[in-house]
């Protein structure tokens, strides 16, 4: 077994809801160069764009670290922002604080989490209330 | 390479070396990336070209063909169907009527002439009950472009489930004018099917088809061919003959090839349509990256104003729009007098049709992917990634590849070398890593000898010094 590995990063910034989704873009792009089953990309995809999007909705910035290896993509994302008081409520479905204005850009449905659940095989989330979160996402290649 | 491959790989458009003056052009405006340029003549990459027809529009000099059976084929059978789409009547001026344009055709040696459309009606039903019943594979994309279709395969091998598995109207109608024929006692190989085709992705999706194993269809005429051909026959008759056209087609029937044409009839969720190529780059890129949020139904088409600009229609596109649209009211207008709708024939549950018009899966053929073994795919990649920050970004192309990322990609896979970029042969003049001979070899393997002859440029050369 080879132990190719990658790793890139992207900056994530708060409010800035007009460049969100470059980094699911280009992580969609650099899977299916590697091959990666169509399936999983997708799920990648919609799971790393939803824990973006929270960032761009929650909090003030953030890092967004991508790192794959022949078995699977680890993402983590890393935010300044004022952190999840009670994870378990904020998983449930229709649980939202979004503000008017992100409603308005339609976000804010309470979807986010709980997406992000099913299309990731692990998802671990921690977070410090004023400091700001970290969410990990990680899904294998080959089932 | 195997047989297989190579009928995946079937083309309708041909590169003629004898007049490319490897000028590039085609190379530029390609989509897909399919085409390079090797010792002064373009080069298609048969795996990555998804027959759109964008370089057949931008050659200066013609070298670019698309594929036509012999006409004299249709004499192979007794009975001889011409299926014309409806925008091959928008090609004609509005003096002409399409009573004269269909025995103009009929002279021509049809037995049959039957519009496409005839099947969309049913198709249509079938549509909105495959929509309903597919909700967890939104958005659905229609099977109607065949370029798409095969851009969808090549590029965005994740959507290729999202293909709607049903017949085109050609398809449908071909299978509904055979078997009415046989039923009236006429042998099945009697009968040839001919279409006339307003594109070269069309004529690929009849000769090596995707989800299919053989077409329904025998043969197809190149709608420019056959424009001429009945043109002429117009030209010489001095009277106008009064028999009546192809006026029966519904309103929706006459447009469906139209931009708005299909989606305007799906009656479940919400359904979008999206005309010339790019544009449906752009908005698959964001479709795949699950940006872009309940849309039920995608009616996706190479071409800018869909059939009505098929590369072999010889008539303006907005114009034949605008003819279209008109018959389409007239014909709506109508209704309730039109002798009697032929389109009434194929009835709505038709158990033969209702058999026959499924496809089978579209299989993604990924010109994405760096390797098949992963590993090998990312030290490609990093590879890819290095070369590519050296190279100038400018995408001049003299390289013989169509950007500067586009030749990373050819140097990794073996298929180019860095030393083609012009400004890396510059760098490496500088330090003596080159001399002046090496790099004109490399220009001359690309663009030919020709066009870098010491002696082209004998008169001019004084002035420019
Ligand atoms: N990175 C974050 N920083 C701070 N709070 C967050 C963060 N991510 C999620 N939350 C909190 O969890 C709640 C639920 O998040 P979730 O993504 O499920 O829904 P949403 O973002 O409100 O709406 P949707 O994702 O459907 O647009 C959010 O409303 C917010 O209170
Ligand atoms: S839009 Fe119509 S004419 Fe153009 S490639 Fe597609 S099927 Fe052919
Ligand atoms: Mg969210």
């Amino acid at each position: 077994m080879s132990s190719e590995k990658m790793h890139f990063e992207y900056r994530v910034e708060g409010g800035n809801f007009s460049e969100a989704g470059y980094p699911s873009s280009q992580v969609k792009k650099t899977l299916k160069q590697l091959n990666v089953e169509g399936n999983v990309i997708k799920r990648t995809v919609v799971a790393l764009y939803e824990a973006e999007v929270n960032i761009v909705a929650h909090a003030y910035r953030g890092v967004i670290a991508v790192d794959i290896d022949t078995e699977k993509i680890i993402i983590t994302l890393t935010d300044e922002g004022p952190g999840i008081a009670d994870i378990k409520k904020a998983m449930e479905i229709g649980y939202s604080t979004a503000t008017p204005e992100v409603r308005e850009m339609g976000f804010g449905a309470g979807m986010g989490l709980s997406n992000m659940n099913t299309n990731a095989d692990k998802l671990s989330i921690t977070s410090e209330v004023g400091t700001g979160t970290i969410v990990e996402i990680m899904n294998y290649f080959h089932k | 390479m195997e047989r297989k491959t190579d009928n995946q790989f079937h083309h309708a458009l041909k590169f003629r070396e004898d007049l490319c003056i490897g000028c590039s052009h085609c190379m530029n405006i390609c989509p897909t990336e399919a085409i390079r340029v090797s010792h002064g003549k373009a080069q298609l990459h048969a795996n990555r070209c998804v027959d759109c027809g964008e370089c057949y529009r931008v050659c200066p000099v013609g070298a670019i063909i698309v594929e036509q059976d012999d006409f004299e084929n249709i004499y192979k059978y007794n009975t001889r169907v011409a299926l014309i789409p409806s925008v091959f009547s928008g090609q004609f001026p509005d003096s002409v009527s399409s009573g004269e344009i269909l025995s103009a055709v009929h002279e021509l040696g049809f037995t049959h002439v039957i519009e496409v459309e005839e099947g969309v009606e049913f198709l249509n039903d079938r549509f909105n009950e495959y929509i309903r019943e597919n909700q967890a594979k939104k958005p659905l994309i229609s099977p109607f472009c065949p370029a798409v279709v095969r851009l969808i395969q090549v590029k965005f091998p994740t959507l290729a489930g999202n293909i709607i598995l049903l017949k085109a109207p050609v398809d449908v109608t071909a299978l509904h004018t055979r078997k009415e024929l046989t039923d009236q006692g006429i042998a099945s190989e009697d009968i040839g099917i001919f279409y006339v085709t307003p594109c070269a992705a069309k004529i690929v999706a009849v000769k090596s088809p995707v989800g299919e194993e053989k077409s329904v269809i025998d043969g197809v005429i190149n709608m420019n061919y056959l424009y001429n051909k009945i043109f002429k026959i117009l030209r010489q008759k001095k009277e106008k003959s009064e028999v009546t056209g192809f006026s029966h087609l519904s309103e929706k029937s006459i447009c469906w090839s139209l931009t708005h044409g299909e989606s305007g009839h799906m009656t479940q969720g919400r359904s979008l349509a999206i005309d010339e190529i790019n544009n449906v780059i752009e908005f698959l890129e964001k479709v795949e990256n699950e940006e872009i949020d309940g849309i039920d139904f995608l009616e996706l088409r190479a071409c800018d104003e869909s059939c009505a600009g098929g590369i072999l229609c010889p008539g303006n596109r907005f114009m034949t729009v605008d003819k279209l649209r008109k018959r389409a009211v007239k014909s709506g207008d109508s209704k309730g007098n039109t002798p009697e709708s032929k389109t009434g024939k194929i009835s709505m549950n038709d158990p033969f049709l209702l058999e026959n018009i499924p496809l089978g899966p579209v299989l993604p053929r990924s010109i994405i992917k760096l390797d098949d073994n992963m590993s090998e795919a990312m030290i490609k990649m990093k590879r890819i990634y290095e070369l590519n920050r050296v190279l100038p970004q400018v995408d001049c192309g003299i390289c013989g590849s169509p950007t500067c990322k586009a030749l990373s990609e050819d140097v990794v896979q073996n298929q180019a070398s860095i030393k083609q970029c012009i400004f890396v042969q510059k760098i490496l003049e500088q330090n003596d890593k080159m001399d002046m001979q090496e790099s004109i070899q490399i220009m001359k393997s690309i663009w030919s000898d020709n066009k870098l002859d010491q002696n082209s440029l004998k008169d001019e050369i004084n002035e420019i010094n």
